[in-house]
Parts: structure tokens; sequence; C-alpha cells
């Protein structure tokens, strides 16, 4: 036999018992020539363009999925942001816009489309404003649609009036429906990489090229299993080492099936991002495989040194595995879809702060965290403005997603369903900050960013 | 050529064997290579098989899983590129 039975049941063990699967692929999609005078022609051209290029994308990837014997979870469009493709005062128009778009990701059957998305980072023009606030109707309005606004790049510094703008937006997008779900479709960026697949952050990036297919491999549970046959009182480094011979393994499996997903439908282009996401499953939580290395709850102290261990192991094997790792590779700590992480919240191990030092260490910020929703409109500034600038001196993407949940307390536990999750409602400090945001402008770019 | 291996495990039991090769040679499809062994309890059988002339493996891979409930073990059916990148830089 070619292979071992020890390698052929290691690749069966891994998809079966420990659900190795390719988490979600994206299709990027350019629609910068669907661009028109009036929006209803805009519209027409670029339903048009994504039926026509998304034509045998599902039924290839079912095909893929059967004959490799791996699951791919989500199938996703990723679009030229939505606020390029109009430039429009009247916000009917931005809603008529998106509407259309949702309506097209349902018909071809997608889980989700993401792009609905604005620059400002440096400012805010008028059309800006008027998309911005078309965000919270279109939200409450449509099902699959995600929204990213950028308000930092290490290049540009951090724009205060943005993040001012984007915090009133988070807290109206949950009050219209008193759902705080809804803004599990919105997050706020710093530096977002132009091959962004993961929702809600993504879009195609300009110059990207007219079709490109992104993979999302992920694999808690391999990686939970390899570290528990390592030996207990096994020092770190071996720790290192195995988790940096999974990721390998299971980045070259999405790396393979990207690629023959993207010969299949003619497209050159391919990125693979190792990317460990969590789900509410026992078996694929981020934090046990921290608590496996030797906390007793993810969030004690030592948390951040093994998140980096963790993440920085996992880039390793898989820059070693692929040439075409994409720009978020590395590990996620949404709190609401990992069980460990949300218990960790209720035992009282993991505070917001907390969570934002592990965001120096991992990919990629403050991810499904349900707040109090009748918290002041400054501190959420002040929680956005800290995370953009991890991001901004640190040179990588950082975000915040963040759920205020209408007449809820801390500790309270809320329901998401399904691959959402659950996860008490996050104590946050009140601490006045207004005086910071009445200044308003932007902070300028750190010498990182002046790099020539 | 177009290959794949099939994996097949559970309890022992007689019949295993000879009900999933009759299947395959239903579908035409030839036996390359076969290892089978015993883990614990399990029984473990990988077989390594030409697909060559077949356009569409969705009947072939729906009637293994069927024959395999029939027996009352576990099949899965992979093509073998995804073993060797996994399993070979």
């Amino acid at each position: 036999m070619i292979f071992t039975t020890e390698e052929i049941l290691e690749t069966i063990r891994m998809i079966q018992v420990e659900h190795l699967d390719i988490r979600t692929v994206t299709l990027g999609i350019d629609l910068l020539d669907c661009r028109r005078d009036r929006v209803e022609d805009t519209v027409r051209s670029l339903r048009e363009k994504l039926l026509e290029s998304t034509r045998g994308f599902l039924d290839t990837i079912k095909k893929v999925e059967l004959e490799y014997g791996i699951p791919i979870v989500n199938k996703r469009v990723a679009i030229t942001p939505a606020s390029l493709l109009s430039s429009s005062l009247d916000i009917e128009d931005y809603i008529y816009l998106a509407r259309e778009i949702d309506k097209t990701a349902i018909d071809i059957g997608l889980d989700f489309i993401g792009g609905y998305t604005c620059f400002l980072e440096y400012e805010i023009s008028e059309t800006d404003r008027v998309f911005l606030r078309s965000i919270p109707i279109v939200l409450n309005d449509t099902e699959r649609l995600c929204a990213s606004i950028v308000t930092a790049t290490t290049k540009a510094g951090i724009n205060l009036d943005a993040i001012k703008e984007t915090a009133y937006i988070i807290l109206e997008t949950a009050r219209v429906k008193k759902s705080p779900i809804v803004c599990a479709k919105l997050i706020v960026l710093s530096n977002p990489p132009p091959d962004n697949p993961f929702m809600a952050g993504a879009f195609h990036g300009i110059k990207r090229g007219e079709r490109v297919i992104n993979v999302g491999i992920s694999g808690p549970g391999a990686v939970r299993s390899a570290i528990e046959r390592l030996p207990k009182d096994g020092d770190i480094v071996s720790i290192a080492e195995e988790i940096k011979r999974v990721s390998f393994k299971i980045t070259r499996a999405g790396e393979f099936i990207g690629k023959e997903i993207a010969r299949r439908l003619g497209i050159s282009s391919v990125s693979v991002d190792i990317s460990l996401a969590p789900t509410p499953q026992e078996g694929d939580s981020i934090a046990r495989i921290i608590e496996r290395i030797g906390v007793k709850h993810f969030g004690a102290p030592g948390t951040t040194g093994l998140l980096f261990l963790l993440n920085d192991a996992l880039k390793k094997g898989g820059l070693m595995a692929s040439s075409s790792v994409g720009g978020l590779s590395g590990t996620f700590i949404p709190v609401s879809e990992d069980k460990g992480i949300a218990e960790a919240v209720g035992e009282g191990a993991l505070t917001l702060e907390k969570l934002e030092a592990l965001t120096n260490v991992c990919s990629v910020g403050l991810d499904m965290i349900p707040i109090p929703g009748d918290i002041s409109p400054y501190t959420l500034m002040g929680i956005i403005l800290d995370e953009m600038a991890i991001g901004v001196m640190h040179n990588k993407t950082t975000a915040v997603r963040i759920l205020p949940v209408p007449g809820g307390r801390p500790g309270e536990w809320v329901e998401f369903g399904g691959l959402l999750g659950r996860a008490p409602i996050v104590k946050v400090n009140e601490t006045p900050c207004e005086g910071l945001f009445e200044r308003g402008g932007r902070i300028p770019p750190p010498i990182s960013g002046y790099r020539n | 050529m177009k290959r794949a291996i099939i994996t097949v495990t559970g309890i022992d039991h007689t019949g295993i064997v000879a009900g999933i090769s009759s299947v395959l040679a239903d579908f035409g499809v030839n036996i390359l290579d076969i290892t089978q062994t015993i883990m614990g309890d399990i029984f473990v059988m990988a077989l390594l098989v030409d697909i060559t002339g077949i356009e569409d493996v969705t009947p072939l891979v729906e009637r293994l899983l069927e024959e395999g409930d029939r027996l009352k073990v576990k099949v899965s059916f992979e093509r073998e590129e995804i073993f060797r990148a996994m399993h070979r830089i």
C-alpha cells in the first residue's frame, strides 16, 4: 500500500472524529465594472455578473466534498465593497442595492455574501455618511449580507470621528428589532487584508482579479487531540512542534481542496487560511486546547502566552505547507461560538480587558461578545478605539464584533442559536471617556506607518 | 489514473470484504491494493482502487455507504490525492 494504515487512519480520524473541515470556501468577485450612472442599472448589471460568476460554484463544491470525503461547511461570496459601487446621496439607493445583493445571494444558495463595506480611516465623505446611515436598516432588512466598516489603518492612523459614527450605528442596528444577533453581521476593522474571506468582514479587494477562491480550513479538534496524545509532563517545545505538524497537514489538505475547486471552475488565484475557528460543539473549542496545555480556565494568567504559542506555531506549520497562505491565518476567539470561552466568562476567569489583551497575539479581535445594550455610546467608542490601536500599532488586522443586548445585564446568558452559540453578557468598564471623542479628528499613524 | 482509498472500520465479522468488493465489482472498479489489520477489537481495511473510468462517483459512494450500513461498519471514500497532500512533502 502506498500509505501506511496509520497514515490513512490519521486522516480519517481527523475528519470523522476530530471534525477537521473546510470551514469556508469564499469566491471573491470583482464588481467594479458593474457601476452605472443609475442605481437600477448598476443592480441589474451586478446581479447578472453574480449569477454568471457563481455558475457551477455550489455543484463543484458538492462534488469535491464527496470525492475527497472532507466536509465543506460554508459557501460564500465576497464582493467589491458596496460603498464603491454607488455614489448616491439618497439612502434609498443603498437600501435597494443591498436588498438586491441579498436577494441574489439567496437565489444562488449562498450562506453569506460579504462586502457591504466602507472605508473611513482617512475621512468620512457625504456619500459615506449616507451609506453608514443605511447599515442598521439594511442589516435588519436582509438575511445574508454582511457589513464592515474600516476605521483605522497603520498608514492612515485612527479616525475618531469614524469610530464615533460607528458606535451609534452598532447600537442602532441592535435596537431596530431589539435583537443583538443582527450585529453578528457587522464588524469594525483595522488593517483589513485585501483577501479577507471571513464574515462579517469579507470583501473582494481592489485589483485582486476577476475571481479568487479562498479556502478557510479549520480543525481545533485535531489540534486538541494531538496535544492530548502527548505526555502530560512533556515540555512546551513538544507542544509547539506538535501544533506545527498538525497545522502543516491540515493546511496541505485545505490548499489541495482549494486548488481543486479553483481548477474545476477555471480560476487561477487561490489563497488558503489556516484558521482555528471554534464552533459551540465541545470538541471544537479553542479554550479547551489552551486549558489542556495547563491553565484551569481560558483567561487565567498565562493564557496570553499560550495563545501566542498556539497562533505562532499554527502560522509556521501553515507557511511551510503552502505558498498561498492568506492574510488572516491564526486563531479566532469568538466568545459565544466557543463553549469553553463562553464558560470562562461565566466562571469570572475571562474579562473584556483580558480578551482585548489576547487580541495582541491572535487573529482577529473582540469577536461575538454580548454586552449590555444600555451602555453609553462613548464607552462603546472607547472599546473600539482601544482595539483599533492594537491593530494599528502592531500592523495587523483587528476587529470588533460586539453584540449589544437590549435590556441585558452582565452575567445573564444569551442564546444566539446554532453555530453562533451562547454566552453570558460581559461586564463593561463604564468609567467615562466622553472628553476624548468630543475632540474628534484622526490619531496620526505610528512610526511604522511611515516605512518607505 | 484516478485512484481512491476506501477505508472500512468496525467490529470484525464475516462477509465484510465480500460485501464491499462486490459493490466495487458491480461498478467495474478494480482493486489495486488491499490491506487489513485488527487494532484492539476494531477491524480496519483500506483498499486502493482505480476509478479512472468513473465520471461521477456519487452513485458509487452512495452504494458503498449503504453497504457499510448493512454490514454495520463505517465506510469512507476519499480520492488518493488528499492523503498525498497530508502525508507526503
